[in-house]
């Protein structure tokens, strides 16, 4: 299977230039072979030849999104999986939002969960017609017609579902069709290879990187020094001097370079002679804004929670345990950095790109041009990775993209493209947070006061989704998992106080679980240690939910917790609850020869509702444990002083390797609930869990991240 | 300036400046785009291609110092003659087989830098395989598949000759 993009196909041998993607001859048939195709929704088309082409209204940057769509629609299809093909959605609310976003949209781990119904539903409808059109022409009942991938029968009669294409396209849709009872799926929860495994192993999978125009002008930008400066003053002659650069303008915040090529502009870029405006900038460094924090989590803060005020006489054998915790500031560092393709013609824009916000994106970009919403239009590329980086609420990339193109002027396409530095230094961080927590545990493992201030940096400040996550007077996504924490919490008091800086911050894997999921399992943990009991045991006895407990067990079982491991090594445990889906885990972790925790296992189970496609699911644990892994071990976004970052490629932001990755053993629970997200959930357990193990093996509880620094200060 | 050097097996003639890295002549001048930009500063390994069978960081191999040399990139990988194309040709097999990519931008890298390490080592062992691999950074983290991809890849390639 190979994914099309049918608008790529259809644009033929013009002026794009995408080679690596070459049409199949089915493909170009069914681009233009008319009513012989089958069409009957937004998510299904079905040629003559009974290709099926699933159109993937979600971006697809490694989650596996695009495979559980097309999975979900096949599966109620009857479907031959072999003969899906995957081809990515236009942009068209109308027709492809996110449910729960109102927009085109993949975030909060949702698109599964929102998609569920209505891809099955469009699956069924498209099969629904299949069989009528074969009925008739059999003259047979509805109800005597089978289907088994991509195959009609009934009787002595058997036709694939191409031969029914044309006469299913006349035929009205049914308002309502009867959907599969999970005993009857033969994909969903069984094995749905993924259709874009051999294009992303052979180099012919199309990034936005990747797409190629005639005539194309590269343009990458210098971006000020610190957050929220300006342009002072600029000298371009030596820019310009520089071989094969075109033009260099002002645009936003900074100066774009226009090249030939993506080296000549990178190199005019080099030769720019900019002084920034610092008036207005952020200078503080982090060393600085960690203090002012620390200052914040003093405050009570706005409370989010408060049951009952902590107890002032414990009972006897109680211990407390207080602790500040810094969670630094993190970048996603996608493999491909941020970039698009825009190309104005007349009053339409054209954008490649592989968006996140397929819609607001492409809108920010036209609204630069002054180009009406409507006369853009998106080809979604691949796109190579995003961990929340793709997605700001203010669009900012799509802003200065838009900007970029309009100081260029020219009808030429313009590629702009974000380097590794721009990446590193750009800003949209995980935001640092500051937790303090004072808790309570009495000797039989109750926790019987929880008094939890926190301070940070809003990501929704000052942004237009400010409104819908603030509407309780905070931002949810801050506090989310520290509110809710699924355990008894006793006298339980979460404040929440808001940092203002004009650092640039985001959603990163995991958001608000990203850093409360580390607070709230390291302190579990150090309680039930301070008072002796086991970690696991103490856990369930917390724990309110059954699912909960459910998912500590089984880590407990698979993991052998109670097995004595070799000396030199411990073992390490954390539950979190994120995006609806359960995850606990278990490291076995030791002191590597580098001083740091060296973990050698992991094992995770995992409640994310009926699993659609478990191998995606084994993968996205994998994955999310060894992104956390190398983030909580070594990175960290530090602004030194002035509020210049400090990080600038993978040399100094380093991240996991092979010879750091864990073996990962996964256990999946058997559910029929609907299905909540995995792209997310697996990532917030596993700091804790190993920060669990460091203080069994060390005796050393781990306040801070990453766990470089926070082991290098301890030292000296 | 131009640059004559051996291509996927055909000749090819870059016509760019000598120091002009050898990764943008392939993306934007000859049009392989599988060859990917991640860093610039060779760390991370996306822009891994073989130059005269060894595995070449091509963000950082200016294109002068390529002339005259065998170039193939994961194009032409599975193609090379004998074992070298054979060897990658097991490897995309065996990343298919596992479903090894997730965003799939550093796999090109991997691969390439994986068929060097199973052409030079039959049958790799974690160490080696940490060894070969530690210069291509995956974001997605998908060490344990590309570990076992690799395994797969080279226990079909023994089978095969054995």
């Amino acid at each position: 299977m190979v994914l099309a993009d049918r608008r790529q196909v259809l644009a033929g041998a013009g002026a794009l230039l995408v080679a690596t993607v070459l049409p199949l001859p089915g493909r170009a048939r069914a681009a233009t072979a008319g009513a012989s195709v089958f069409e009957p929704n937004a998510f299904v088309r079905i040629d003559a030849e009974g290709l099926v082409t699933v159109i993937i209204k979600a971006v697809e940057f490694g989650q596996g999104a695009a495979t559980g769509l097309a999975t979900l629609v096949a599966e109620e299809l009857d479907a031959d999986w072999d003969r899906v093909r995957l081809e990515f959605a236009p942009n068209d609310n109308t027709r492809y939002a996110n449910q729960r976003m109102g927009t085109m949209a993949v975030g909060g781990s949702t698109t599964m969960a929102s998609a569920w119904m209505q891809m099955r539903k469009a699956g069924a409808t498209a099969r629904m017609l299949l069989v009528t059109a074969a009925a008739r022409r059999w003259g047979v009942p509805v109800s005597a017609v089978r289907t088994d991938a991509g195959i009609l029968r009934s009787g002595r009669h058997e036709a694939p579902y191409g031969a029914f294409a044309e006469a299913a396209a006349l035929l009205a849709a049914p308002e309502d069709v009867p959907l599969k009872s999970p005993g009857q799926f033969r994909l969903i929860g069984k094995v749905a290879p993924r259709p874009d495994s051999a294009p992303k192993s052979d180099g012919s999978a199309v990034f936005a990187m990747d797409v190629r125009h005639e005539g194309l002008v590269h343009a990458v930008m210098a971006h000020p020094l610190a957050f929220g400066a300006t342009v002072a003053r600029l000298d371009d002659t030596a820019a310009l001097a520089v071989p094969g650069v075109r033009k260099v303008a002002r645009a936003g915040s900074g100066v774009a370079v226009y090249a030939d090529s993506f080296v000549a502009a990178l190199r005019g870029r080099t030769a720019l002679d900019v002084a920034w405006d610092m008036a207005a900038a952020e200078t503080r460094s982090s060393h600085e804004l960690e203090a002012e924090a620390l200052r914040l989590a003093e405050l009570p803060g706005h409370a989010v929670v408060e049951t009952a005020p902590f107890p002032v006489h414990l009972p006897p054998g109680s211990r407390i345990v207080e602790a500040s915790f810094v969670l630094p500031y993190l970048a996603h560092a996608p493999m491909e950095t941020l970039n698009a393709t825009l190309k104005v013609t007349g009053d339409r824009l054209d954008v490649w790109a592989g968006s996140q916000f397929q819609v607001l994106e492409p809108a920010a970009m036209a609204a630069e041009l002054g180009i009406a919403e409507d006369k853009v239009l998106l080809h979604q590329c691949y796109a190579g990775g995003s961990f929340g980086r793709r997605a700001t609420p203010g669009r900012e990339f799509g802003h200065e993209a838009g900007k970029v193109c309009a100081a260029w002027g020219g009808p030429e396409p313009v590629k702009f493209v974000w380097t590794r530095e721009d990446d590193l230094t750009g800003g949209f961080y995980r935001p640092m947070m500051v937790h303090k927590v004072r808790a309570a545990i009495a000797e039989d493992g109750t926790i019987l006061g929880w008094d939890h201030r926190m301070a940070g940096q809003s990501i929704v400040a000052g942004t237009p989704f400010e409104a819908g996550a603030k509407k309780r007077g905070y931002d949810q996504m801050m506090v989310e998992g520290a509110n809710e924490t699924g355990y008894r919490m006793g006298a339980h008091r979460l404040g929440v106080s808001e940092m203002a800086s004009r650092i640039p911050v985001n959603w990163w894997r995991s958001v608000g679980a990203s850093h409360t999921g580390f607070v709230i399992e390291a302190m579990v943990d150090r309680l039930l240690g301070a008072v002796g009991i086991d970690l696991v045991a103490g856990r369930i006895a917390l724990l309110e939910d059954e699912r909960a407990r459910a998912v500590v067990r089984r880590v407990a079982g698979i993991a052998d917790w109670q097995r004595a491991r070799p000396e030199g090594r411990a073992l390490g445990i954390a539950y979190v609850k994120s995006f609806g889906t359960h995850v606990a885990q278990v490291a076995e972790v030791s002191r590597g020869e580098d001083g740091l925790p060296r973990v050698h296992k992991v094992w995770c189970a995992v409640d994310c509702g009926l699993p659609i496609n478990p191998d995606n699911i084994r993968a996205q644990v994998e994955g999310g444990i060894g992104f956390a892994l190398g983030h909580a071990l070594h990175a960290e976004i530090v602004l030194g002083e002035g509020g210049q970052v400090m990080q600038r490629n993978f040399d100094d932001y380093p991240s996991l390797r092979m010879g750091g990755m864990p073996d990962v053993e996964v256990a999946i629970i058997a559910s029929d609930a609907d299905p909540t997200g995995i792209g997310e959930p697996p990532v917030p357990p596993l700091a804790p869990a190993v920060a669990s193990a460091w203080r069994r093996l060390t005796g050393q509880a781990i306040e801070r991240l990453p766990f470089s620094r926070a082991i290098r200060e301890a030292r000296a | 300036m131009t640059t004559a050097f051996t291509l996927n097996g055909k000749p090819v003639t870059a016509d760019a400046a000598a120091d002009t890295p050898l990764l943008w002549v392939l993306r934007d001048e000859l049009g392989l785009t599988g060859t990917k930009y991640g860093c610039g500063v060779a760390q991370c390994g996306a822009c891994t291609v073989h130059v005269e069978g060894g595995t070449r960081r091509s963000c950082v191999t200016p294109v002068g110092t390529i002339a005259g040399k065998v170039v193939t990139t994961i194009e032409g990988a599975a193609n090379a003659e004998g074992a070298a194309g054979q060897v990658a040709s097991a490897l995309q097999r065996a990343w298919v087989e596992l479903d090894v990519p997730q965003c799939g931008f550093c796999q090109s890298g991997q691969i390439m830098a994986a068929a060097v390490l199973v052409r030079q080592v039959a049958d790799p062992t974690d160490a080696d395989i940490d060894a070969a691999m530690s210069g291509n950074i995956c974001r997605c983290a998908t060490y344990l598949r590309i570990r076992k991809a690799i395994k797969l890849a080279a226990s079909h390639l023994r089978g095969a000759t054995s």
